[in-house]
């Protein structure tokens, strides 16, 4: 397995490949400044809960990294602990006592896989998209060495990408080459 | 290449794999009218336990019936993972739980939650085949199980995907699917099992695959499910096949979506099960649920000769929210 980017996003920092990304907001705003920047023609960005955001954020700004010799991603594998947790608590305020009107369009968030479906769409990649729910980071390594070894010629965009609450989110996700 | 050394369903139709096999060939079907199950949701009709479960205890009983039943002594052995397959876990919360259900055996190693929509069960089957061809682990116990909620059944109302009576899968008259409730147990292992006279059944080959195409309905083209089944076939063909498990959930798009993708992969004309009807639809349950009805129904193919000897395969597909697809192919020998 060779790191070939990699790209982590805190509620107050961007750093990609080790060197910092400047940005002049905090939290959820972070990440509209950051669409903006990097992507700006996907407005489907702003049906997306939290979690999708944060995802296809760092995946917009690894995949516009000009990368030499590396393929594109075939596969995406992404881990957290919250699972959906932010946006379920968003659905749940939906069909709160006296106050019952059940959102579809907050539903369909209230999986974390969903997040791999929208940079599988984006990027028209077709390969494995999987999302686990871990204890911690580390627990990733062995699914990550274990899936490379039964597909040995496999990009992947794997890591980490958790919302717990409004504003507050961690990602940290790399291009991982397999050959 | 994984052996099957045990495995349990418990669910409203009955407890143990062969409970349950036999109530489906009996024709009964876990599917009732709710109408005050939970406040506000309109009726609905489902598959749901007389008695209101808790998660865990429930997954924790699955498991001992399986070890129980096979007499296995693995639980908490440090060669052993736990892996779980749910969409909802415990009232929301998926970490937790496996983390209890796995101490409760007294397993030392992190568990692995699998939360890839509806395809859960079967993405966890994978997993725990990777794992053990990979020799991180000797044994994999894979826990498929989900509850139903407030939560859940006005999301789906909210969606209008449910039926208001019994689905009915594959029929023009469709008009979506049924819930269900259900907790099934699969033990994967590197070796059979020494005192079998036979593995239960060897799993061959996984594959998942995205359609990207659109996030709560399936390809049109069924792209993803396609290249799930040109997968999990490669090296056999479609007359080595016994039996299909396919999803038939009996919404529109879904049942439609499958029977492009079963042409394409020239599997029209392979027998195909279909469980919907029996326990509604059982999320990160139905995957484990339904393979291991379909390795029984394909067993019990092969003993009354109703296929011949090549027939000995067994795919089981499914399809979910996010675009994602997947299936596995097994033997039944």
């Amino acid at each position: 397995m060779r790191v070939i980017s990699e790209i982590e996003i805190t509620p107050t920092s961007v750093v990609l490949n080790g060197k910092p990304i400047a940005v002049e907001t905090t939290g959820e705003k972070m990440l509209v400044e950051l669409y903006r920047r990097f992507a700006g023609d996907y407005p489907k960005f702003f049906k997306m809960d939290t979690l999708s955001r944060l995802g296809f954020i760092a995946a917009e700004i690894l995949l516009k990294e000009p990368m030499a010799n590396s393929p594109k991603p075939t596969a995406i594998i992404l881990a957290n602990r919250s699972a959906s947790i932010k946006n379920d608590t968003d659905y749940m305020d939906t069909i709160s006592d006296g106050k019952y009107y059940p959102s579809p369009a907050l539903f369909v968030y209230t999986l974390p896989n969903i997040v791999t479906g929208e940079i599988a769409i984006r990027y028209q990649i077709q390969g494995e998209t999987s999302f686990y729910i871990l204890d911690k980071p580390e627990d990733l390594e062995q699914i990550l060495l274990s899936t490379f070894n039964i597909q040995p010629s496999t990009s992947a965009l794997a890591g980490w990408c958790e919302c717990s609450y409004a504003n507050t989110f961690y990602a940290k996700i790399q291009i991982i080459w397999n050959n | 290449m994984v052996y099957c050394i045990g495995h349990t369903i418990i669910s409203p139709l009955g407890e143990g794999s062969q409970a349950n096999l036999e109530a489906v060939q009996a024709g009964r079907s876990g599917l009732k009218l709710y109408t005050h199950r939970f406040a506000d949701v309109e009726p609905f009709c489902a598959s749901l336990f007389d008695t209101p479960q808790s998660f865990v205890p429930l997954c924790i009983k699955s498991v001992e019936d399986a070890i129980t039943n096979y007499q296995l002594q693995i639980t908490n052995s440090k060669d052993t993972v736990f892996i779980l397959s749910t969409t909802k876990g415990d009232n929301l919360d998926l970490i937790t739980p496996a983390k209890t259900i796995a101490q409760h055996f007294g397993n030392p190693n992190a568990p692995i939650v699998v939360s890839n929509a509806c395809t859960s069960g079967v993405c966890a089957q994978i997993t725990a085949m990777r794992l053990l061809e990979a020799g991180l682990y000797r044994h994999a116990i894979v826990v498929g199980c989900d509850i139903q909620s407030r939560f859940i059944v006005s999301g789906f109302q909210s969606f209008k995907a449910l039926s208001p009576e019994p689905c009915k899968p594959f029929s023009p008259d469709r008009q979506g699917l049924n819930l269900g409730e259900a907790a099934a147990t699969i033990i994967y292992s590197q070796q059979p099992m020494a005192n079998s006279q036979q593995p239960l059944w060897t799993l061959e080959a996984g594959s998942i695959h995205n359609d990207a195409n659109h996030l709560s309905a399936p390809s049109r083209t069924g792209e993803g499910a396609y290249q799930c089944l040109k997968d999990v076939m490669e090296g056999i063909t479609a007359d080595q096949i016994a039996l299909v498990g396919v999803h038939g959930t009996a919404t529109m798009y879904n049942d439609a979506m499958e029977t492009i993708a079963l042409e394409r992969a020239g599997l029209q004309d392979v027998p195909k099960s279909v469980l919907k009807p029996f326990f509604g639809h059982t999320m990160g349950a139905a995957g484990v649920v339904e393979t291991i009805l379909c390795a029984m129904q394909a067993n019990k193919m092969v003993n009354d000769q109703m296929v011949n000897d090549q027939m000995v395969n067994v795919i089981k597909m499914l399809s979910g929210f996010g675009g994602v697809n997947a299936a596995i192919r097994l033997r039944c020998e």
